[in-house]
């Protein structure tokens, strides 16, 4: 029989120019036992499906039309108060970003003690010892000395199972959980995802678990429902969606997900797949790091944040630098981008020590326009009071010259290039979507005619169905422009599709180096296969594609 | 909690450059002040001999670096010299000064918290309601009304309308006896000698001064308690606590209250140093025999001891209370005491 079942649900936000119907009635149900997935792209209403469900919508959010029933209960019509029992109780609800979903200055022990005292699950005197117990069902260890400490004090993994804790402290019989891996490295993200899938399987819970992640849902779920504007377009099992997608954004999606078998233009639908790149042919190097080191003065003691790397980056070539958090990447690649110095070491950049030109005065060295930069997080690295048009002419103006009418010209051409259409260079970072900034951000580094080019995750906050499309610009444009690229990611897949080589680094240190296609067929260091095999496995389509080393 | 003992350790010795910074400037400060000092202590029938005579015997005619070593010698002893106005020691007149100013600043802020702080919350958590528009016609008015005005209307309607004030003049009405003094704030010596009839009094004539200056500072605390509890409430973990079936009253007060603590108490921080040197206008009105008008006829007549008295002192406080709030920070944030490890 089913848990919880949700019939025709409508929701309406009151914004500023009207109401909006953010979910367009939708029907599920989640019988005993079961694990639903909803996989979506952002705006397609899975959250606030699960919000409404909680009753927990923000201000002007309102559940507008349908039926929501938990075990015979009508959640829209009981009293606030009975919902508030039901909360954590009966309904438990974990989120993303563990480190913000906690109270930051609040004993993480402290924190589960409030709900498990708040349920009557424990009393003043039993609570501590209660709180520990829900930490060592979590599987942290040292739970006791843990439970006091701060959420600053722990790791993204640690805090997101400290929320678990949280949620599952009072054995509730239904776990939402919303998206409760976007921000965690891929080996925590699978460690999570096997807690929680074990977690639930031991009790005997049903679960949501809401992502945008095809791979992970498939994995984990035991249904999937895909949503898209509010409404759901399929629902089935996992295997069924990979193999016979029958509505074309569920093909859409399924092609868009990185996959071991995929390759570069089969992530984007049928029609407009090109012809596949050719693997580059590397005639010299272009960039030669030898020895970088890099170590910091931290509060105690230095921090050994790279140690002592070398690699190549051939002319033309794309080479993929992989780690987890901490492990080097980013610090390596703002050192190559000459934001930041070295403690020793040589950067030649077609034969030239760019290490000798300290970061400080590299802003006005003539080489400065030849390495650029495509940053992570395409909202914050642009002047939010600047248009597209000006972010992309700014780095014109300083190391080109270009004044005038020359000047608009490069940059209506920059954004031809990237597929930007031209009446968006009037808008401002906040009236474009990820995507469009994405190219924005692409645009604005490509400018100045770089022969290298660092990207540090350009696509990570992107929906799937855009990384594709932004992966492949990517590629096209490194084949009309003869870009180098250091593509950085923790996403093996992704490299894969983009790089010819890859570099995996652990601990500031480089584990393993080769052929993209040979490092992640036949990984030879430990932890290269760690990463690949917690990176989530989509069931295989039917059609599989050979990649082109076999 | 050892975090916590070592910061309090490193700030308190961070505060000692502080202070000895301080010597230095209010030494220069009345050294820069227009006027010879000389001048004026010799007299009006002074000549050139006995204006030189009143030179040596200040010792201004000594070197300025000898001048302020015998200078920072004297702050040690904690002797401040004699102001030329009262006749009295320095310290004797600051230590009579600052505890009015003290005890009617004071008042002034715990009364304004305690509207404040309230009005606040209730405005964040009822946005648009009837207690968020009070909030702001109270934090308009607050700001925009002069304190000269509002203490002027207050004893026009409670003194001379109303009759309920006592008459506006000093600390205590001329008929009670001033109580022994134990710690300078007549609230606080009369209530420890078990005086209550000088105690009422003394509150009696604290409570317009005080409504008067609470009105000015209760708008900065009422705008940032809102703004801070607004940006608490709409936080991750807020909804994490909704989510685990938390009650609305352990949400507001252990969740977001304790968060939007941190710039209330900044703001709590600023506006106590502005009041203490900006409430000359309302000691003035109210003729409280406060610091804030003792510094500004000492700074009118050249007083140089005086002044530089008055600088110090204050300075001493800022540093005090600076300290006080730093400390504060340690106590709500866990993660300041980590940074400054």
């Amino acid at each position: 029989m089913s848990l919880l079942s949700i019939e025709d649900l409508k929701v309406t936000f009151a914004t500023r120019r009207g109401d909006v119907e953010a979910v367009r009635g939708i029907s599920l149900e989640v019988t005993k036992g079961e694990v639903l997935g909803i996989v979506g792209e952002s705006g397609s209403g899975k959250s606030v499906t699960s919000y409404a469900l909680m009753r927990l919508l923000e201000s002007n959010g309102r559940i507008s039309g349908g039926d929501l029933t938990y075990g015979g209960v009508d959640l829209r019509v009981v009293p606030e108060s009975t919902m508030r029992d039901l909360r954590g109780r009966e309904i438990s609800m974990i989120f993303q970003n563990p480190r913000a979903a906690l109270n930051p200055i609040r004993k993480v022990g402290h924190q589960i003690e409030d709900v498990l005292r708040r349920h009557a699950r424990a009393t003043r005197f039993t609570a501590k010892r209660e709180a520990i117990r829900a930490m060592e069902a979590v599987k942290i260890r040292d739970a006791e000395a843990r439970y006091h400490a701060y959420p600053f004090e722990l790791s993204g993994g640690m805090c997101q199972r400290i929320v678990i804790a949280i949620a599952l402290a009072c054995d509730p019989k239904l776990l939402i959980a919303d998206e409760p891996t976007t921000g965690l490295d891929i080996t925590t993200q699978k460690a999570v995802m096997d807690l929680i899938a074990d977690l639930i399987r031991e009790r005997g819970m049903s679960a949501m678990v809401i992502t945008h992640d095809l791979g992970l849902a498939a994995q984990y779920c035991d249904r999937i429902a895909v949503m898209k504007d509010g409404v759901i377009v399929e629902e089935g099992l996992p295997e069924k969606l990979f193999s016979d997608p029958s509505h074309p954004y569920t093909r859409k999606l399924v092609d868009a997900t990185p996959r071991a078998d995929a390759s570069i233009r089969s992530l984007l639908p049928p029609e407009q797949r090109t012809p596949e790149p050719s693997l580059t042919e590397v005639t010299a190097p272009l960039l030669q790091v030898r020895n970088l080191v890099k170590t910091y003065q931290g509060k105690s003691g230095p921090v050994h944040a790279v140690k002592g790397i070398s690699f190549d980056v051939g002319k033309g070539e794309s080479v993929g630098l992989v780690g987890e958090s901490g492990c080097g990447k980013s610090t390596t690649s703002s050192i190559l981008v000459r934001l930041d110095d070295a403690t020793s070491g040589e950067i030649l950049f077609n034969g030239d020590d760019l290490a000798k030109t300290s970061a400080r005065t590299f802003a006005r060295d003539p080489r400065r326009a030849s390495i650029q930069m495509v940053f992570q997080d395409a909202t914050d690295s642009f002047n939010p009071r600047h248009t597209a048009g000006q972010s992309i002419a700014e780095p014109l103006k300083r190391l080109t010259g270009l004044t005038g009418d020359q000047l608009s010209l490069r940059v209506e051409e920059l954004a031809e290039l990237v597929g930007l259409p031209l009446p968006l260079l009037n808008r401002f970072p906040h009236q474009l979507s990820g995507g469009q900034k994405a190219r924005v951000g692409i645009a604005r580094a490509i400018g100045v005619n770089p022969d290298f080019l660092i990207l540090d995750e350009p696509t990570a906050a992107l929906d799937v169905s855009i990384q594709a499309i932004v992966l492949n610009l990517l590629v096209d444009l490194r084949q009309k422009l003869g870009i180098s690229y250091l593509f950085v990611s923790h996403d093996l897949h992704v490299v894969r599709l983009l790089c010819d080589r890859v570099i995996v680094m652990k601990n500031g240190e480089i584990v393993e180096e080769g052929p993209a296609d040979q490092v992640m067929s036949a990984p030879s260091h430990p932890y290269t296969r760690t990463l690949l095999s917690a990176a989530p496995h989509p069931p295989a389509l039917t059609v599989s594609v050979p990649s082109a080393a076999e | 909690m050892s975090g916590t003992l070592r910061t309090v350790i490193v700030r308190l010795s961070q505060a000692i450059p502080v202070i000895l910074g301080v010597v230095v400037v209010s030494f220069v400060l009345t050294r820069a002040l227009p006027g010879d000092p000389a001048v004026y202590f010799a007299g009006m029938a002074a000549d050139e001999n006995s204006i030189a005579e009143t030179r040596t015997a200040l010792g201004l005619d000594k070197p300025m670096a000898q001048q302020f070593l015998v200078y920072a010698g004297d702050v040690l002893a904690g002797d401040l010299g004699q102001s030329l106005s009262t006749g009295q020691p320095v310290l004797q007149d600051l230590m009579t000064r600052l505890p009015a100013s003290l005890e009617l600043t004071l008042t002034a802020l715990v009364l304004s918290c305690l509207i404040a702080i309230p009005l606040g919350i209730l405005a964040a958590t009822r946005p648009g309601s009837v207690a968020d528009h009070l909030c702001r016609v109270l934090v308009t008015a607050g700001v925009s009304l002069p304190t000269f005005f509002t203490g002027v209307v207050l004893i026009y309607v409670f003194y001379y309308l109303l009759g309920v004030a006592p008459s506006p003049v000093g600390r205590l009405d001329f008929i009670y006896i001033e109580p022994d003094r134990i710690t300078g704030f007549y609230l606080i010596d009369a209530a420890l000698v078990g005086d209550w009839e000088t105690w009422g009094a003394a509150a009696k004539q604290l409570i317009l001064p005080a409504i008067t200056l609470s009105l000015f500072t209760l708008a900065p605390l009422a705008r940032m308690t809102r703004a801070a509890m607004l940006s608490a409430l709409s936080s991750d973990y807020i909804r994490t606590a909704r989510a685990a079936g938390l009650t609305e009253s352990k949400v507001l007060y252990a969740y977001a209250f304790r968060n939007a603590l941190l710039p209330v108490v900044t703001t709590l921080g600023m506006v106590f140093s502005f009041t203490l040197g900006a409430n000359v206008l309302v000691e003035k009105v109210f003729a409280w025999p406060g610091i804030g008008s003792y510094a500004v006829e000492a700074l009118v007549v050249s007083d140089y001891a005086a002044v530089q008295g008055f600088v110090l002192a204050m300075a001493l406080l800022f540093v005090a209370l600076n300290l006080i709030i730093d400390l504060t920070y340690t106590l709500i944030d866990p993660r300041i005491g980590f940074e400054t490890r």
